[in-house]
């Protein structure tokens, strides 16, 4: 029971992971907390939905498509609006994301709905027994394509150049601009990858639980803060390892205690950490306060 | 409704408080639905008179402030603005999960004790207090903490007590803003008081303006007003405010009033000798 549980949350896990590495990047190169990821997570979700729903693809397809509809969107925010956001004021490019959050959940409630939308059953969940253990096929996609991704992302990171940009600007963008770094296409292509990242997340997030909603992206957000703080802010392999370590005690605290306070496990984390630890577990950025 | 803009000006002052000493608290939505529950609860199931229920719930309200201060003591920026994200949370799942206060279905059965007069007169004591204390030892105390942290301590202001101070009284203040808003809604819900909450909180005071209070007071009667007369955007209100927010950080991330528009107001006013002087002063 309790492996069986254990593969649960790290399935859950690993989808958070996936949106906290994207508020992890983007706070790493633009130290903005991005407040309206979470709302691209969901946007994501809703376009694999239609996809699948309106243009009769198939999951890894919209999966794709949520990918690139959610990166693109990604882009567009980063170069429509955070650019144009002098810098001075600290609260400004926190506002606007806010602000676009905002936008973006109401007019997705607006065009579908307030209310919570599930995929069709586009294919037969097999179920695999190990022992005690079941998993099924959907649960099996999930964690197979969300580790996929952070594989990829990982490797991107470490070994392409862009990926060497991408942590020259996180670190010190004077010095990366110095060295011929183009800020603001990397600062793009961040916002890019981080989005589409969320957007697989959404779909994936929206097959786990066959549960859609305007709102999902909220908690998404609070959670991914309290990921990003737990795994140090503006470090990548702290968001992957502390979106696994979250989902798995959010897991095992609805199982053995009580299932109402899940969220407050999150929350509680959060507060905790940031009393006694605020660099997270595996150290932060070397900017703090910001 | 007038009442309704009444109880938005204290929340957004309440925000503007500590933020006016640099800490940006997301926390607010949470003091506010602690003044709600405990002043519902007392006049509810207790049967205390309105007034002393609502005190008590601002200073309930405040006492937790104050002890969430503790640790926003030493944590600046964006963690702080986390860290209260998350106590706020915290208070909604608590009263989600309090059965005395009614947990998921929350708490009816309030009576309508608020009224047009003592949310004004609220409003009244609070823009006096903050105007009388801007230009004080305090009022610049504040500003010093918001600037430069190390240097308002070097320069003798005493960081923890006035920190503890200013949040804790931003907590009295939303706490007192969620009596008035029980007692005028009647029925409410933990989870009309979340992050969500926090956040409508402090969106009017980004758009009226974040240096001075007035911006606090404007923004809270642009958003509470403008959905009445433009009646056509009342659908897609939080949208158009969304809008709004990232234009005008774009546009004027000072929000509406700032220094400078009040300097020339006031300029207006004063005699000429008033007008040289202004024009000679740095920017505070």
């Amino acid at each position: 029971m309790f492996l069986q549980q254990l593969i649960n949350g790290i399935m859950v896990g690993s989808t958070y992971s996936l949106v906290a590495i994207g508020y992890t990047l983007i706070f790493g190169v633009l130290s903005v907390l991005h407040f309206a990821h979470g709302e691209v997570f969901m946007i994501g979700a809703f376009i694999g939905l239609e996809s699948v729903l309106v243009a009769k693809m198939d999951i890894p397809v919209a999966i794709l498509t949520a990918m690139v509809g959610a990166g693109l969107l990604g882009m567009l925010i980063e170069r429509g609006v955070i650019r144009f956001i002098k810098r001075e004021y600290h609260l400004a490019p926190l506002s606007a994301t806010i602000g676009l959050a905002v936008v973006f959940q109401e007019g997705i409630t607006k065009i579908f709905g307030g209310d919570t939308v599930g995929f069709p059953d586009t294919f037969q969940a097999e179920t695999y027994r190990f022992g005690n253990i079941s998993i099924d096929s959907t649960q099996v996609i999930i964690l197979a394509i969300a580790f996929f991704l952070m594989a990829t992302l990982t490797l991107f990171v470490k070994k392409t150049r862009t990926g060497k940009a991408i942590r020259a600007v996180a670190e010190s963008p004077v010095t990366a601009r110095l060295l011929g770094v183009n800020i603001h296409r990397i600062t793009m292509f961040t916002f890019g990858i981080s989005s589409a990242l969320a957007g697989a997340a959404g779909v994936l997030v929206g097959l786990a639980y066959n549960a859609i909603s305007p709102f999902m992206g909220t908690r998404m957000a609070l959670l991914s803060f309290a990921i990003m703080l737990l795994g140090g802010l503006g470090n990548i392999t702290g968001a992957m390892a502390g979106g696994l370590i979250l989902g798995v005690v959010e897991v095992l605290s609805t199982v053995y205690i009580s299932s109402s306070y899940r969220d407050a496990f999150a929350f509680g984390t959060m507060v905790l950490i940031l009393i006694f630890r605020p660099s997270g577990l595996f150290g932060t950025k070397l900017q703090k306060g910001r | 409704m007038l009442i309704i803009a009444g109880i938005n000006i204290i929340l957004s002052l309440s925000f503007y408080l500590p933020q006016s000493a640099g800490m940006v608290s997301m926390a607010q939505g949470g003091f506010m639905a602690i003044g709600a529950f405990v002043s519902a609860a007392l006049t509810v199931k207790l049967g205390v008179p309105f007034y002393p229920a609502l005190l008590i719930g601002g200073i309930i309200a405040g006492m937790v402030g104050v002890i969430v201060g503790f640790p926003a003591l030493r944590i600046k920026g964006i963690y702080l603005l986390l860290l209260t994200l998350g106590i706020s949370e915290v208070i909604r799942i608590f009263f989600l999960n309090f059965k005395y206060t009614g947990g998921v279905a929350g708490l009816g059965g309030i009576k309508l004790h608020t009224n047009l007069w003592n949310v004004y007169l609220v409003v009244a004591i609070l823009a006096y207090f903050f105007h009388r204390i801007a230009p004080t030892r305090m009022g610049r105390a504040l500003s010093a903490i918001r600037e430069d942290e190390e240097a308002a301590e070097i320069m003798g202001i005493n960081l923890t007590r006035t920190k503890l101070q200013v949040f804790g009284t931003g907590a009295v203040m939303a706490g007192l803003a969620g009596g008035f808003y029980a007692h005028f809604a009647l029925y409410i819900l933990s989870d009309n008081f979340g992050v969500g909450k926090s956040i409508e909180i402090l969106l009017p005071v980004l758009i009226g303006g974040i240096e001075i209070f007035w911006g606090a007071i404007l923004g809270s009667l642009i958003v509470t007003f403008i959905p009445e007369w433009l009646r056509v955007i009342q659908p897609y209100r939080m949208i158009v405010f969304g809008l709004i927010v990232v234009v005008m950080m774009i546009l004027r991330p000072q929000g509406l009033v700032d220094r400078s528009l009040v300097r020339s107001i006031r300029s207006r006013f004063r005699s000429d000798s008033f007008r040289l002087i202004s024009n000679f002063q740095k920017p505070l």
